[in-house]
Parts: structure tokens; C-alpha cells; sequence
């Protein structure tokens, strides 16, 4: 057993730290100047984007751990570009499903030329991915025209390339993904922010032109996932990390009735108890990343665990952080308010803490 | 004992509905419950209305114009205003200042502004809290010295609610700074927002919307006769004041809204095409605050009860306010998290008149991220409740 990082893994994460803390961080969101074009260019220049990719997907990493250690970075500092979304999200199904026709969009991702947007959650599903209406119907030259709605895509708005899952019959429990050139016809794409700094869009295809990834994409779905959740959690994580750094500093240097606030037992027992959770949070990380590439229901089970509990620990540690802070925790010039909504909101991504925690329920039986 | 309405708070309660049905305007109750943003002239359409039924001053007695209702119609009143969709009353005139004047003001005080509140001339904001003064407000450092006829202020207050709106502001300032004690040496001066040397700046809140502001004196004149009371007993009126500040505080109509609608929306999303509301778990999480709100509902009309046979409310509303503001957070919590990734798009232009886009989700859900966080100041100001809890602890248990 060995809980310690490689060299080259301490020397990735270096650099990525060192590279993310110039993106600015909460100001940059304070400001409304979060993410552009040359920083994204810039991550993949260094290899950060191939960081997440495997060799067949033309990376040099990828492995679960590159995942938790890359995201708690972006969580750490409140990195907006599109890593999840067309690193993970994007690209897993193109590299999973081995077609020949996508080494161009994966070279293009690598790259940094190509952004992807997953879009695969809809109105009536809620965070249940395996709920698809949208469905494809087969053209007589080997295309597909699409129809249906995609809602709420992180990055949809700003995407190259969509990865779209839909239904190739109605009673059909496969699931097959296609990939939608984001200039094609019969696509609406409303997008707008997201309260926590993101962008976001619902789509709307009304037969729209989709080029066939896969037709069985229901286990490289769900391996996708299990992947993005696995990211999210990891990036709770390092955005907990830093609130609670901050409010120690805060409750340290804050007088009230001539002394900090930091000196009462109440408050600094709320400290412990946010410390401790953090750290439970962090190791079901660990233990959801030794489990990425297990067998589908071992997998999931660890994965759930992560993301239910960081979902729980995440709220937790957000509201506290914000209370004592008090009111200075509730202006848009504060840091650690934007800590706060990007952490809680992490929460609506690939499903909540309750949607997981029934997870588990179910795969603990 | 008996839970229930008497016959005549029952006929009282219909009269209130039934002139609300009559008088609130349409365009302002959709605006309050779709959460769009009221303007100033929406306010003051609404307190003119109260005002010309004689219900916009309602917590004073009737020799100076109020309604001189008993503590159980008072409630009676805040709740179906609250379930009409009505717009809040700004509190600061009416329920805050009004008292204070009534209780301590002098006769030129209350000749002088209590008809020009009831008659809506001035619009008050409260000058309490400073940067560094926030759960310890007695520590304030606005300086006021008398000079002559005046008082020369200078100082900064902070989350001044709707500042930008306001002529008039009631603020605590400290005449003496060698008392004894840091509650000793405040004093409560009546200040003319548009006196010389008065800065508003605005102060955007985390959910990109501005109601709260700093405001700068520097210099500031106030002529003398605007002292309230006693000079350096300035303590004692803001204390009475925040009695009156936290009776409402406990919110339990706004829950019982809240609880009203996370059903209505819980019934209506669906997860994995079943409707949330019977996801089992889900469910339990709704009925355990619910059960929390009930129970609530109760200690509020005994505090109510007490209150009309003369018993004055006193730690009582730390604890209403405790816990009415956990139901409220967990209840916008609820909601948050019922219509899922819908909570996340962030449009501000929604929340204005005039904007006719589609909405995204389930009705409602794109103003629920931004209720979440806004309402995290339920539990921070109006005394946090960590002070709330020292309240209780030193008055109720002695500790």
C-alpha cells in the first residue's frame, strides 16, 4: 500500500498549480474576465489537457489518478476553462468506443484546437442519464437526422463539437452517442451563465445531421460518468481545502468583543469539525479513484460514495465558511463567496448528493 | 386550550384577505411571487394603498394613527400578507422607527415624522452596522460631537438595506468615547440622507444584486433637536428597536410559502420520469421540515398568546429567530435541489420588468440558486444567530 505520488505525478501537479494560480482565480469571476480562448491554448501547450487523455486517446496520462489530482487544482483555483467538459466529458466517449473516425476531434481536443460539450441530461430525467428521448433516425446514406432536447450542457454554448445521446428505437435500451457539428442545421443552442461562473446551454435538435460514435453506449456512458464524477468530487475537494484555510485566516485576524473570533470554543470547534469532514471527503476520493477502472458495480459504489459525500461535506463546509465570515462572505467582492456557490452548485453536476447516496443504497444491499 | 381562531379573529382574518383580493395590485403580486425585482415606485404604489386603509403603520397604537390590534391579529395580518404574494412593508418607518419615536421621541419628534411616515413622506433606512461592528454592535465608532447647535458625524455604516432609496436614516453614533462601558456613550440621531458629507455607495451582494450599501458621513451636520432621547442612552432605543426587528424575523409565513411551493414543484419534475415528490427519500426530506415548520407555527402563537395577556416577548424571539431562519435556509435548500441542474443558469435580465424569454425548467427554478444564497444572510444578520444563542443561554439558562 502506498498513499504517496509518484515523481512525475508531484511534478505535474506542480506545474499545473503553478500555471492555474495565474488564471486569477475568484477574481477573475469577481471581475467577469474567468476563462478565454488563449488560456485554454496555453493549458494544453504545457500538456494539460493530455494529462487527462491516455495514449490511445493520443494523451500521456489519463489514469484515474492524473484525474483527482488535475481537478483538485481546478477546484483550488476556481479554474473555469473547459476541462471537464471536453477533456473527460467530451473525449471519453470518442476514446472509449476505439472508432477510427474520431482520432481528427481527439487530436483536435489534445491539441487545445477543439472544445466538446457532453449533452447528454435531459428536462424530464433529472440526472439520470440512462433516460433518453431524443432519438435518431437512420438516413439511407448511413447518417442520422437527430431530434430531441439536451438541458442545461456545461460548455454547450461554446462547444465545437457536441456529444449527443439519443435513441435509435423507442423500446430500444441501448443508448447510442453521436457526435453533432455544432454549426449544423437544425441545432438551437440557447446558452447562458451558470451562478457559480460557468457556461452553460440547453440545445434543441430538430433533425439535425449526427455522426454515429456508437450505438452500445450505455457502459461507455456510464464509465464517463463515473469518470466526471469522479473529477467533480475531486475538484470539491480542493475548493473546501481553501475555504477553510481562508476562514481560519479570517477568524484569526477578525475582532469582535475585543478579542478575534477566533479565540471562542465555538467557533473553533465548528473549525474541527470542518476539518475533519474535509479530510473524510478527501480519502473517499482516494478510494473512488482506486476504483475508476473496476468492474461496473464495484465501481460505482465507490464513486457514489465520493460524490454523495463530498455533495454533503461540500454544503456543509460552504454554509459554515460563509457564517463566519458573516456578512462580508455575502458580497460579489469576496472571494470565498464564489468559492461558496461554485462548491454547493458542484453539487447539481452528474447527480447530487441524494441521487448518489440512493446509489449506494442500492449497490450496498 | 384550544388551537384555534376565536370567531371574531376569524372574521378579522377574512376582512384582511378579502381587501388584499380587492387591492393588491396584479402586476405587483406576480412580481413578488416570480421574484422579479421591485423598484422604488413599486414600493410606494403599495404603501400608499396600505395607507389609505390605514394599515401601513399597523404595530402602532391608534392615538397616533395605527390599528391598535391585538399580537394575534398583528400575526394574523403578517401572514395573509405573506400568502396574498403581497410586497413586504419596508420596515424601517413603520415597524422599526415608528416605536421609538412613540415609546421615546420627543413631541416635536413625533408631531414632526410620525404623520409623515404614515403618510409615506419619508423613506428611512437603519444606520446600525459598521464594518467593523457587526455581532458586536455596540463596539460602533461613528463619532458624533456636538458642536453648537449640531452634531458633526463622522463615520462608516454598512448593509444599509434599500439606502439608495432613503431621505432619512435613524443612526446609532458614539457621543462618548471614554464611558465606561462600550454600550454606554451611543447615542440615536435622525440624520437627512441628503445632507452635505453623506456618500451611499452600493454593495453587490453574491448573487449579483444590489440592496445593501456602505454610507460615508464625513462632516455631517445634524442639527441638534435630532437627537432621540437622552444623550449617550442611545443603547437602550436601538435594543427596543431590535425587539420590533425580530418578531417578523421568525418568518413562519414566508416557510410556509416556501413548503408550499417545493411541493407543488416536487409533484411536478420528474426524476427518471416518476414525479420527486415520491421519491421516497426525497419525500422524507420535505416532510422532516415540514414537521419542523408545524411545530414552529405552534410556539410562534404561543409567543403571539403570551403576548396579548401582556407577557413582552423576550428571549422567545432568539429562539423564533434561531430556528424560523434554519427552516427557511433548509426549506430554499429543498428547493435548490428539487429542480436540479435547472438551478444553475444564472440570468439576471429575468428578474426585470420586460424580459420575455422562455423560462428554463420547471417554473420558477432559475430563481431558486439565487434565493439559496441570498437567504444565507437569514442566519447572519439581525444580531447571527451565534448571538442569538448567547442571548438565550444568558437569559434563559443562566449560564
Amino acid at each position: 500500500m502506498d498513499f504517496n505520488l509518484s515523481e512525475e505525478r508531484n511534478l505535474l501537479a506542480e506545474t499545473a498549480g503553478r500555471f492555474f494560480a495565474r488564471a486569477g482565480g475568484a477574481r477573475a469571476l469577481i471581475d467577469n474576465k474567468a476563462d478565454n480562448d488563449a488560456f485554454w491554448q496555453e493549458a494544453s501547450g504545457l500538456g494539460l489537457v493530455e494529462a487527462l487523455l491516455p495514449a490511445e486517446a493520443g494523451g500521456l496520462g489519463g489514469t484515474a489518478v492524473d484525474l483527482m489530482l488535475i481537478f483538485e487544482l481546478t477546484g483550488k483555483h476556481l479554474i473555469s476553462a473547459p476541462f471537464l467538459s471536453t477533456a473527460i466529458l467530451g473525449a471519453m466517449p470518442l476514446w472509449l468506443s476505439g472508432a477510427a473516425g474520431n482520432q481528427s476531434l481527439l487530436a483536435g481536443v489534445a491539441a487545445g484546437r477543439t472544445r466538446l460539450a457532453l449533452a447528454a441530461a435531459e428536462a424530464e430525467a433529472r440526472y439520470d442519464l440512462s433516460q433518453v428521448d431524443t432519438h435518431a433516425e437512420r438516413q439511407p446514406d448511413g447518417s442520422f437526422l437527430l431530434s430531441g432536447h439536451k438541458a442545461v450542457v456545461l460548455d454547450g454554448g461554446r462547444a465545437d463539437y457536441l456529444l449527443v445521446t439519443a435513441k435509435l428505437a423507442a423500446d430500444s435500451p441501448d443508448i447510442a452517442i453521436f457526435a453533432v457539428d455544432t454549426r449544423a442545421q437544425g441545432l438551437r443552442i440557447r446558452s447562458y451563465a451558470t451562478i457559480d461562473g460557468f457556461q452553460a446551454a440547453d440545445i434543441w435538435l430538430e433533425e439535425c445531421t449526427g455522426r454515429l460514435v456508437t450505438d452500445r453506449g450505455g457502459p461507455i456512458l456510464e464509465q464517463t460518468e463515473a469518470a466526471g464524477a469522479l473529477c467533480v468530487s475531486a475538484q470539491a475537494v480542493g475548493m473546501m481545502e481553501v475555504m477553510k484555510d481562508t476562514t481560519i485566516d479570517y477568524v484569526k485576524t477578525r475582532k469582535q468583543f475585543g478579542r478575534s473570533i477566533g479565540s471562542f470554543q465555538v467557533i473553533q470547534q465548528r473549525l474541527v469539525d470542518m476539518m475533519w469532514e474535509i479530510e473524510q471527503a478527501r480519502s473517499a476520493v482516494m478510494l473512488a479513484a482506486s476504483r475508476l477502472d473496476s468492474e461496473p458495480d464495484e465501481r460505482d459504489r465507490a464513486i457514489s460514495a465520493a460524490k454523495s459525500l463530498t455533495g454533503r461535506t461540500g454544503k456543509m463546509v460552504a454554509e459554515e465558511a460563509v457564517q463566519l465570515h458573516g456578512g462580508i462572505a455575502m458580497c460579489w467582492e469576496t472571494e470565498i463567496a464564489h468559492y461558496a456557490k461554485r462548491l454547493v452548485m458542484a453539487d447539481h453536476l452528474l447527480g447530487d448528493s441524494d441521487y448518489h447516496l440512493q446509489r449506494v443504497m442500492r449497490l450496498s444491499r | 386550550m384550544d388551537l384555534n381562531y376565536s370567531p371574531d379573529e376569524t372574521a378579522f382574518r377574512d376582512e384582511v384577505r378579502d381587501w388584499l383580493k380587492a387591492n393588491l395590485p396584479e402586476h405587483l403580486r406576480a412580481k413578488v411571487i416570480q421574484h422579479k425585482r421591485l423598484s422604488k415606485a413599486d414600493h410606494e404604489l403599495w404603501h400608499e394603498r396600505l395607507r389609505s386603509r390605514g394599515w401601513l403603520c399597523w404595530h402602532w397604537p391608534v392615538e397616533h394613527g395605527g390599528t391598535g390590534w391585538t399580537p394575534v391579529q398583528k400575526h394574523i395580518f403578517e401572514e395573509e400578507m405573506i400568502a396574498a404574494g403581497a410586497p413586504r412593508i419596508i420596515p424601517f418607518g413603520p415597524n422599526m422607527l415608528g416605536p421609538v419615536l412613540i415609546a421615546f421621541g420627543s413631541a416635536a419628534h413625533k408631531s414632526h415624522y410620525l404623520p409623515r411616515i404614515i403618510n409615506c413622506e419619508d423613506w428611512w433606512c437603519q444606520g446600525y452596522s459598521e464594518p467593523g461592528a457587526g455581532s458586536d454592535l455596540a463596539s460602533l465608532r461613528t463619532r458624533a460631537e456636538r458642536q453648537g447647535d449640531h452634531y458633526i458625524v463622522n463615520g462608516q455604516k454598512t448593509w444599509t438595506t434599500l439606502g439608495h432609496h432613503a431621505n432619512m436614516m435613524f443612526c446609532l453614533v458614539r457621543t462618548d468615547p471614554q464611558a465606561e462601558r462600550p454600550q454606554k456613550g451611543i447615542s440615536f440621531l435622525l440624520i437627512d440622507m441628503n445632507s452635505p458629507g453623506i456618500e451611499v455607495r452600493p454593495i453587490v451582494t453574491l448573487d449579483g444584486e444590489h440592496e445593501v450599501n456602505e454610507v460615508w458621513l464625513t462632516d455631517v451636520q445634524v442639527p441638534a433637536e435630532n437627537l432621540v432621547g437622552t444623550e449617550n442612552e442611545g443603547w437602550t432605543y436601538a435594543k427596543f428597536l431590535l425587539t420590533y426587528e425580530r418578531t417578523g424575523i421568525a418568518g413562519v409565513g414566508y416557510s410556509k410559502q416556501l413548503l408550499a411551493q417545493l411541493k407543488s414543484l416536487s409533484r411536478r419534475i420528474k426524476q427518471s420520469g416518476r414525479p420527486l415528490a415520491e421519491d421516497p427519500l426525497f419525500a422524507a426530506r420535505v416532510a422532516e421540515v415540514e414537521i419542523d415548520l408545524m411545530a414552529m407555527d405552534i410556539f410562534n402563537l404561543r409567543t403571539v398568546s403570551a403576548a396579548g395577556q401582556g407577557k413582552a416577548p423576550g428571549a422567545e424571539s432568539s429562539l423564533l429567530k434561531i430556528k424560523g431562519t434554519q427552516i427557511r435556509q433548509r426549506l430554499s435548500d429543498l428547493l435548490r435541489q428539487a429542480v436540479g441542474p435547472y438551478a444553475s443558469p444564472y440570468i439576471s435580465e429575468q428578474f426585470d420588468d420586460g424580459y420575455n424569454e422562455p423560462p428554463l425548467g420547471p417554473e420558477g427554478a432559475m430563481t431558486l440558486g439565487r434565493q439559496y444564497f441570498n437567504l444565507r444572510k437569514l442566519s447572519i444578520y439581525g444580531g447571527s444567530n451565534e448571538i442569538q444563542k448567547n442571548i438565550v443561554a444568558k437569559a434563559v439558562l443562566g449560564l
